[in-house]
């Protein structure tokens, strides 16, 4: 295995297009351990985290640029865009340690494609854009479009992440993410849901996205709770709904780590939660 | 916190210095058997069965052999097959299948080349042509006729009449005293219920390592991560068929044991691959092999049922206890009997065990071994009693305590013992006395251990300078070598850091067994007592030399030789080893015993807990342990020993658990999905460290290793009930089975 670290977007693109084998990584807290459990390893190791663009965060007309090579330190340590998309960054700082957090990044989570990856449905709900390169240049892509299978992602030969977009969230607006883990960290979501809620003058939800972690082959979005939610004030009977909802859009499986109906559950009550604690946020001024 | 009941007062035991191997191990320089680095050393892998009970048709190694890199191929035809009668044989088949392969991980063939990866692709194109049996993982199926049998020579020791037929159940234990059902005819409430435990990982953070060095005069020399390189040497001599003289074992430090490293899984492989290819062989296992191949401590089903008169008093207690041991017999189900209504006077009992194998990785010991399992059954049925009689848990315990004189249920009149010191310790504690906030579960358990004696050894040595050097054989698994060194010291009257405490290799000093049992600061502490003691007499002759007096007029205190006249200046020890030269040589002393007399330790705990209710998940909130640890020699260890058992309990009773697929294949053979509790799982755990001395060691030592994982489970089950009211009967108590059982409604 050889190990290259480019300077641009355009020599990963060639180096890539060169050779089917070639793999890039950013933090590689994922990749290492996979291939020290004896996945075949890529002929060229591609880092990605020399490429500046690859590793900023920055904010610029009203839209988040998050480098998809940024460790999430650099997410957790950035007070203006914890105070924008505070369940994103709180998604960022449960992955692994913070050992695992100076490495570990939103392109190696999102592209590593695990159902359980807790960065991911924070994105979906924020509806961030990723930027991908590949051999016909830059296109901008759904993130909920990126993941199609455990392990398996959309995109095609050559092509990889540069960045995510993010839209600066309205005022009254935030989001929250939470899981469920039997320990307290170093451990992986059995059940993860994320929530974003806006709300008018009135305290009514004005609009709502709901995604969900670990109960399904990719991240789920679930609109039948976002429905339940908008137009109205966040009542009880609200979020029964919001919470059967989930459970019903889950679709998880017997293994390991939890049951069906477990998940089920689960996953209606996290969900129910996360509203809770984004709609809390929302109306104290979260957002702007 | 400490609670002395009655011990003369010292002036270094009882303290608590820095340890003498702390700094290496805080900045890395410790030196564990992995890091061993020889001149042409290769590499060891062993080729793992993958499926849990086969026959082996064909081991074809041809391929692997003629691979680059390669040295040695070895399987188990390489190995002398011991004879059916021979106490080693089946520890022998485990490391090395022969015929059969008895479960997922069972070694079959081991590779040495000159890299790990070249060892391992060979490893891996070995040939093993496999005829796939019928397998069998659950106990009470194992048990049943016409199950899967994994051997066809078990017959069942221990029944009234010899069985004929072989089975999977190797023995029967019966603990049996008075009339059991006039027992339960004269009790007011009787409680019972059946208990699942699955087999659990001692989960040591450093895997088995070794390096073997055997060379052209067929000695070899063995450096390995163990809790006793003597069991090593012999057990190392019988896998090969040699004499123990030709093997020197050098012991490393240890990363961890809890009982998992009282056998060997590696060494007798790398003696065996050096001696083919000439070079050291050094073995590690990965975290995966640990897990498939080593350890567990055994799964069990578990049922006990107790009366109780009105006011409290048990009057019966019936208990059957199945253990599953892996592949082959062990001893778990008599450990189990032995403690399983052991905190508890009971005048009828009719106490059964049955020890079971099952197509899962041979089990080990695991810190007070079948004790857990026993007390999560016995102490969730005596919380049910005190709901019943609304009584006080611990009121209920004090009842029914045993103290010294009476008997316990596995024959010997119990000698000094501090349960109930244990319990008062507990009821009177800051802890207890405040009520759980609100919404907390509260649970109180107790749990006894009997601890062990055996061989020990020791050399001390005065060195010029008036220090000395205290030679032990037992490995520091649990910070032993300070409290050596703080015994040393109060016998010789020099400070504790003027003694350097050093494990030594099995040809530096005296056979020593293993450190378990909790047996070391009590077994080798005594021979170190014991070579101090000869010593002071060596010098207190010396000082009788150099003042050219009757010994009799010359006494040792303080550290000091004074003359009972006081015609001379008192002789501190460095001014008599100065002069050793002169008065006779260098002075040292050995002692080696059979220690008798351990004391048996008891633990009571008390814990609350929260219960997220729409999820399961359990919080420890608060947790205190009481123990009694006779004398505590270095009190911060003693409370490591604590707090260490507790926490290991807690992983057992809220997450830990082997998960096998229906094809006996382990699901979860790594810490992502075997959860050993991380440190931000717990609370602080509070200690009351209860001391009454233990009269058979000249300090009151009792061993502290093992009871403290005792409790826990009954504890956590008992307040997640009180917070919950959901009894649950089967561990681990994970956040689905906690929310399973609050959605039935599973009331007690
Ligand atoms: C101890 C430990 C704990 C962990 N805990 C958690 C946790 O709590 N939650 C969680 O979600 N995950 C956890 N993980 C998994 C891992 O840390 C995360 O998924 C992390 O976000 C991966 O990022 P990375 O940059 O290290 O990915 P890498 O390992 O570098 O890459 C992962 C995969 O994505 C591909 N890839 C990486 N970057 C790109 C890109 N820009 N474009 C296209 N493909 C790309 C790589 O080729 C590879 O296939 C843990 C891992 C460890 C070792």
């Amino acid at each position: 295995m050889r190990y290259v670290a480019p300077a641009s977007v355009a020599e990963v693109v060639a180096l890539l297009a060169g050779d089917p084998e070639a793999r890039v990584f950013a933090g590689a807290t994922d990749l290492v351990p996979q291939m020290r459990a004896g996945r075949p390893e890529p002929s060229v190791a591609i880092d990605l985290k020399k490429i500046p663009r690859l590793t900023g965060v920055s904010l610029t007309d009203g839209t988040w640029r998050i480098g998809a090579a940024a460790p999430t330190a650099d997410l957790t340590g950035n007070a203006a865009l914890a105070a924008d998309l505070p369940g994103l960054v709180y998604a960022g700082g449960l992955i692994g340690s913070d050992q695992i957090q100076n490495r570990a990044t939103l392109g190696g989570n999102l592209c590593n494609a695990s159902p359980a990856a807790d960065s991911v449905p924070s994105l979906v709900v924020n509806d961030a854009q990723a930027v991908v390169a590949g051999p016909g240049g830059e296109l901008t892509v759904r993130v909920i479009d990126i993941p199609s299978g455990p392990g398996r992602t959309s995109l095609q030969p050559g092509e990889f992440v540069v960045e995510f977009l993010i839209d600066r969230p309205l005022p009254s607006t935030s989001d929250a993410y939470l899981r469920l883990i039997p320990r307290t960290e170093m451990d992986i979501a059995i059940v993860g849901a994320a929530a974003r809620v806006s709300l008018d003058g009135d305290g009514n939800c004005s609009s709502a996205a709901i995604a969900l972690a670990a109960v399904a082959p990719t991240v789920v979005l679930v609109p039948a709770a976002a429905e339940a939610l908008v137009g109205g004030p966040i009542s009880d009977d609200v979020l029964a709904t919001v919470a059967a909802a989930c459970a019903e859009a889950a679709d998880p499986i017997d293994d390991k780590r939890g049951t069906v109906a477990y998940r089920r559950q689960v996953a209606g009550v996290l969900a129910k939660r996360a509203v809770l604690e984004a709609a809390g946020r929302a109306g104290n001024g979260g957002g702007r | 916190m400490t609670i002395t009941e009655q011990r003369p007062s010292y002036r270094y035991v009882g303290t608590r210095p820095v340890r003498h191997d702390g700094l290496d191990k805080v900045v890395g320089k410790a030196r564990y058997a992995a890091d061993l680095v020889l001149p042409g050393m290769l590499y060891g892998h062993i080729l793992r069965s993958p499926h849990a009970h086969a026959r082996i048709v064909d081991i074809d190694t041809s391929v692997a052999e003629a691979m680059p890199g390669v040295r040695a191929v070895i399987t188990g035809a390489d190995f002398p097959d011991l004879p059916a009668d021979d106490p080693e044989r089946n520890m022998t088949r485990n490391l090395m299948a022969r015929d059969k392969v008895l479960y997922e991980g069972h070694a079959v063939a081991a590779v040495a080349a000159a890299t790990r990866r070249q060892a391992r692709d060979a490893a891996e194109a070995i040939e093993v042509t496999y005829e796939v049996l019928p397998h069998t993982l659950d106990i009470l199926e194992a048990m049943e006729p016409g199950a899967p049998l994994l051997h066809d020579d078990i017959l069942t020791t221990g029944l009234d009449s010899e069985p004929s037929e072989p089975s999977n159940v190797a023995n029967r234990t019966c603990y049996e005293r008075g009339d059991i059902e006039q027992g339960f005819a004269s009790a007011d409430v009787v409680v019972e219920g059946e208990f699942l435990t699955k087999p659990i990982h001692q989960g040591y953070i450093e895997p088995h390592a070794c390096v073997a060095d055997t060379g052209q005069d067929g000695k070899t020399v063995i450096w390995c991560s163990s809790q006793g390189h003597f069991r090593v040497r012999s057990q190392t001599a019988a896998m090969l068929g040699w004499d123990t003289s030709r093997i020197k074992v050098i012991p490393a430090e240890i990363g961890g044991g809890f009982g998992g490293k009282t056998t060997i899984y590696l060494e007798p492989l790398a003696v065996e691959l050096s001696a083919r290819a000439g070079r050291p062989v050094k073995m590690v296992m990965s975290r995966d092999e640990v897990f498939r191949a080593t350890g567990p401590t055994p799964g069990s089903v578990i049922r006990v049922k107790l009366g109780a008169t009105g006011d409290g008093r048990i009057t019966a207690a019936k208990a059957w206890l199945a253990y599953e041991s892996g592949a082959f017999p062990g001893v778990w189900a008599m450990l189990g009997c032995m403690c399983v209504v052991s905190p508890y006077n009971v005048e009828n009992f009719l106490i059964e065990g049955f020890e079971v194998v099952v197509n899962k990785p041979v089990n080990a010991a695991y810190r007070a071994p079948s004790a857990p399992m026993a007390a999560f059954a016995t102490d969730t049925l005596v919380d049910e009693i005190a709901r019943r009689l609304d009584m006080d848990p611990i009121d209920l315990r004090l009842l029914n305590c045993p103290s010294a004189g009476d008997q316990a249920p596995y024959g010997p009149k119990w000698p000094l013992i501090g349960l109930r010191e244990c319990l008062e310790a507990i009821r009177d504690s800051e802890h207890y006395r405040s009520a759980p906030a609100a919404g907390h579960g509260r649970g109180v358990a107790s749990g006894f251990w009997f601890n062990i004696g055996e061989a020990s050894s020791a050399t001390v040595n005065l060195n010029e300078n008036g220090t000395a050097t205290v030679v032990t054989g037992s490995p520091d698994i649990g910070g032993s070598r300070a409290s050596m060194a703080l015994m040393a010291a109060e016998e010789l009257g020099i400070d504790v850091h003027a003694i350097q405490p050093v494990v030594g290799d099995t040809e530096v000093v005296g056979f020593t067994d293993v450190t378990e049992g909790s047996r070391a600061t009590f077994a080798t502490g005594m021979a170190v007592v014991e070579a101090c003691r000869d010593l002071k007499g060596q010098l207190r002759g010396r000082a009788a030399r150099m003042w050219d007096c009757d010994v009799e007029d010359v006494e040792w205190a303080d550290g000091r030789a004074t003359h009972s006249g006081g015609e001379h200046e008192p002789l501190a020890l460095a001014d008599i080893t100065a002069e050793a030269g002169r008065t006779g040589g260098p002075l040292g002393a050995t002692a080696s015993l059979n220690a008798r007399g351990a004391g048996p330790a008891f633990s009571v705990q008390v814990t609350d807990v929260s219960v997220d209710d729409e999820t399961g998940r359990v919080t420890v909130e608060r947790y205190t342990t009481a123990q009694d640890a006779g004398t505590a020699i270095h009190p911060d260890y003693v409370e490591g020993q604590m707090q260490g058992g507790v926490v290991q309990g807690i992983g057992w009773a809220l997450n830990e658990e082997y998960i096998h697929d229906a094809d006996g294949v382990m699901e979860n053979p790594g810490f992502l999905d075997y959860r050993i509790p991380v440190a931000s799982d717990l609370p602080m755990i509070e200690t009351i460290i209860v001391e009454v001395p233990n009269p058979n060691h000249p300090y009151g030592v009792r061993g502290v290793g093992e009871v403290g994982i005792v409790p826990p489970l009954p504890a956590l089950a008992n307040a997640i009930h009180d917070a919950t009211d959901a009894r649950i009967r089967e561990l681990p108590m994970s956040p689905p089975r906690v929310l399973a059982a609050i959605n039935s409604g599973n009331g007690a």
